[in-house]
């Protein structure tokens, strides 16, 4: 069997595959920062807590209302995203004239908050949320043995990254918005309604996050824990792809899921901060990220 | 001269009354409280194991010990979440002894902290019950028979019982997939050794950082290491995403997957689906006999969750060190730590349980395994008792211990 550094090469194969799949939750979760970021300028700490509320709610719909996996993977992300527009209304909108320092203060309260009421009502544990049928059993790949619902993973992912990308990118509603960005106050004088962009815009950014939190559902246990052990790698992703790039995000964040995912073969002992390492030489050599521009 | 005798007269007079008292106060209660800390963890990866449940069985105990002995002196309990940070723990624990009077702190989860607050716990002379933390290293290297018992359970007798039962059915090849901090290193060398000493290999292994997000990559390792059993050297969530990685991956249809510190709380969190047939120690069940069955339902009412073992031993700990006060009128360290060492312990959780001089409570551990969701009747029934270790067998016998304090007599 040919080796790398003592590596079999068919689980090499393998341990690319997941980092792939790690990468997709990254990709994913950076995407929606990316977003909000660029647009509001503001940090969004809740990022996780909703992540962990988007499986929360799908384990929800199982449990006390039979709904299962399907319809939450559409209406857990839309409960999330009005669950954002509730926060941006509520309390965002006053922040964006102040430092990014308030922004991140009031998302990090608010994360802490809601997985606090979480950690009260279910425990630290979890709760089990079985794979879906269509998608139980595995794929044997030859070099490796690939459970379906992690390639359903990859594929979501990418498909909901790409169909955000082109929507930013190529379509007249993201030309509004990146002209928002740019400068606001043009933007509403040729009577754009730039508020409400924005609030639609958080509340997608954040729906992003309840969109991986159901495709995590059945992945990982769904415990109130599950977007603080996520978020801070999320953040560094985001900080080597560069704040507020959509395609930085996206990119970086499967890269950083494959390094990681060879960093485990490799150093396992290292896996939690090859991703921290990586960050600080990118901001030695490039401090606005990768794919950043300076400003 | 005269007036250096009138001085050394007044000094003495001085000095006399404050040496008397401090006489007297060694023989009865400091501040006639006695203080008990509960430390956890309250909002990390251990908080359902101990957490919250660990003070409302310190709780229980305190009460059932205030209707059963009516004591003169009043109980205190506070408690803290030490995060699972060694420096967090033992700060609070610093700050407990020296400006609010705790006389004895339990629970104590996780290796880390456990052997950071014992250090602590030493230097300001007061006892440690530790109900939570598993590593050997509290009874052997990191020994403090003086101060620390080591009440529930540790990490060899959580590996003895089922590493040598899966040999004895030709599963002789292991791989483990390991915690990387004190426990898991403690579990593993553990678990090493007995499966060295009944003739089986270990072909090899892989650590992972505490809290880790995704065990599938370990697991595809321990899956290509073609091992017979894959030891999980880990606790609580890593634990319950191990073991659901291992399903989802198909590791359990041609490997055996051995939780080696599980408790019911991983089992009730992952489900008896994928955990069925499971094999692994316990300490504590609450389905064993009227005594526990009743405890544990008393605990169910009041925490809407039955108990780990965490829970049971805490409820115990601090059941045994009340008695131990009660009955010398003392909190004076040395003295309750001898008394405890010289009483057996029984009750809900243990029968004929006895301190040992390094330190190690011993008292009977159950094999169990993980009942096939069909053979469960009602909720919590999860679990046949395959075996039941009698003490001497359960933990790691006294000729074999490191601990430097029991060697030198």
């Amino acid at each position: 069997m040919t080796e790398i550094f003592g590596v079999p090469i068919q689980a090499l194969f393998g341990q690319l595959m997941l980092g792939l799949v790690n990468g997709s939750f990254y990709a994913v979760l950076s995407l929606g920062l990316a977003v909000i970021f660029g647009m509001l300028n503001i940090i969004n700490f809740a990022h996780g807590a909703l992540y962990m509320a988007g499986a929360m709610l799908a384990w929800m719909g199982m449990e006390y209302l039979g709904i299962g996996y399907w319809w939450m993977l559409l209406l857990a992300p839309i409960c999330v995203g009005l669950i954002g527009i509730a926060i941006e209304r509520l309390m965002l909108q006053w922040l964006y004239k102040l430092d990014h320092l308030y922004g991140l203060l009031l998302t990090f309260g608010l994360a802490l908050m809601i997985e606090g009421l979480f950690r009260d009502l279910y425990g630290v544990a979890g709760q089990p949320y079985s794979i879906p049928e269509e998608f139980a059993g595995a794929f044997n790949l030859g070099f490796m043995f690939l459970p379906k619902y992690r390639a359903w993973i990859v594929f979501a992912s990418l498909s909901v990254c790409l169909l955000t990308w082109y929507m930013i990118e190529k379509t007249r509603l993201g030309a509004y918005l990146r002209a928002a960005t740019e400068n606001p106050q043009l933007t509403q004088a040729f009577g754009i309604n730039v508020p409400l962009m924005v609030m639609l815009t958080y509340g997608f950014g954040v729906g992003l996050a309840g969109f991986a939190g159901v495709l995590a559902a059945p992945a990982s246990q769904v415990g109130p824990l599950m977007g603080s052990n996520l978020i801070i790698v999320v953040f560094a992703v985001v900080v080597i792809g560069g704040m507020g790039s959509i395609l930085g995000s996206v990119v970086t964040g499967l890269g950083l899921g494959i390094i990681e995912g060879m960093t485990k073969v490799f150093w396992p002992e290292a896996s939690a901060t090859v991703v921290f390492m990586i960050m600080a030489v990118v901001l030695m050599i490039r401090p606005a990220g990768l794919f950043g521009r300076e400003k | 001269m005269m007036k250096r005798k009138l001085l050394a007269l007044a000094l003495s007079a001085m000095l006399f009354p404050v040496a008397g008292s401090a006489l007297a106060q060694a023989s009865k209660i400091s501040g006639d409280v006695v203080k008990i800390a509960v430390l956890t963890d309250m909002s990390g990866v251990y908080a359902d194991l101990g957490g919250k449940g660990s003070v409302v069985a310190a709780e229980m105990a305190i009460e059932d010990f205030k209707a059963q002995f009516k004591p003169k002196f009043k109980i205190d309990l506070v408690s803290a979440d030490h995060q699972n940070k060694a420096d967090v723990g033992s700060n609070k624990v610093r700050e407990w002894y020296d400006t609010q009077g705790v006389d004895m702190v339990t629970d104590v989860l996780n290796s880390g902290v456990a052997i950071a607050v014992a250090k602590v716990t030493t230097e300001k002379n007061k006892i440690m019950i530790n109900a939570g933390a598993a590593s050997t290293r509290l009874t052997n290297e990191d020994c403090a028979p003086n101060n620390v018992v080591h009440y529930v359970y540790d990490t060899y007798a959580l590996a003895n019982g089922p590493v040598s039962v899966m040999i004895k059915q030709g599963k002789d090849t292991w791989f483990f997939l390991t915690a990387d901090y004190a426990f898991g290193h403690s579990l593993e060398k553990d678990a090493t050794a007995v499966v060295l000493a009944n003739g089986g290999k270990v072909l090899g292994g892989v650590r992972h950082p505490l809290n880790a997000s995704d065990f599938s990559s370990f697991l595809l390792q321990a899956q290509s290491s073609k091992a017979k059993v894959v030891a999980l050297a880990n606790a609580g969530g890593d634990t319950i995403n191990s073991i659901k990685a291992a399903n989802e991956f198909g590791l359990t249809k041609s490997q055996s997957v051995v939780g080696l510190l599980t408790t019911i709380i991983d089992i009730h969190a992952v489900g008896l689906q994928a955990t069925q047939g499971m094999m692994f120690t316990e300490g504590f069940y609450w389905n064993l006999n009227k005594e526990t069955r009743d405890w544990s339902r008393r605990f169910f009412d009041k925490h809407k969750r039955m108990p780990s073992m965490l829970h049971a031993g805490a409820y115990s700990a601090v059941t045994t060190y009340l008695k131990a006060v009660q009955a010398t009128g003392t909190d004076d360290t040395a003295t309750v730590m001898k008394k405890m060492h010289d009483t057996p312990i029984n009750d809900a959780f243990a029968k004929g349980g006895r301190i040992r001089e390094d330190g190690r409570m011993v008292h009977d551990m159950y094999l169990v395994e993980v009942k096939k969701p069909s053979e469960s009747k009602e909720a919590w029934d999860y679990y046949n008792i395959k075996q039941v270790i009698p003490a001497e067998q359960a933990f790691q016998s006294m000729a074999l211990s490191r601990c430097p304090a029991v060697a030198k007599k």
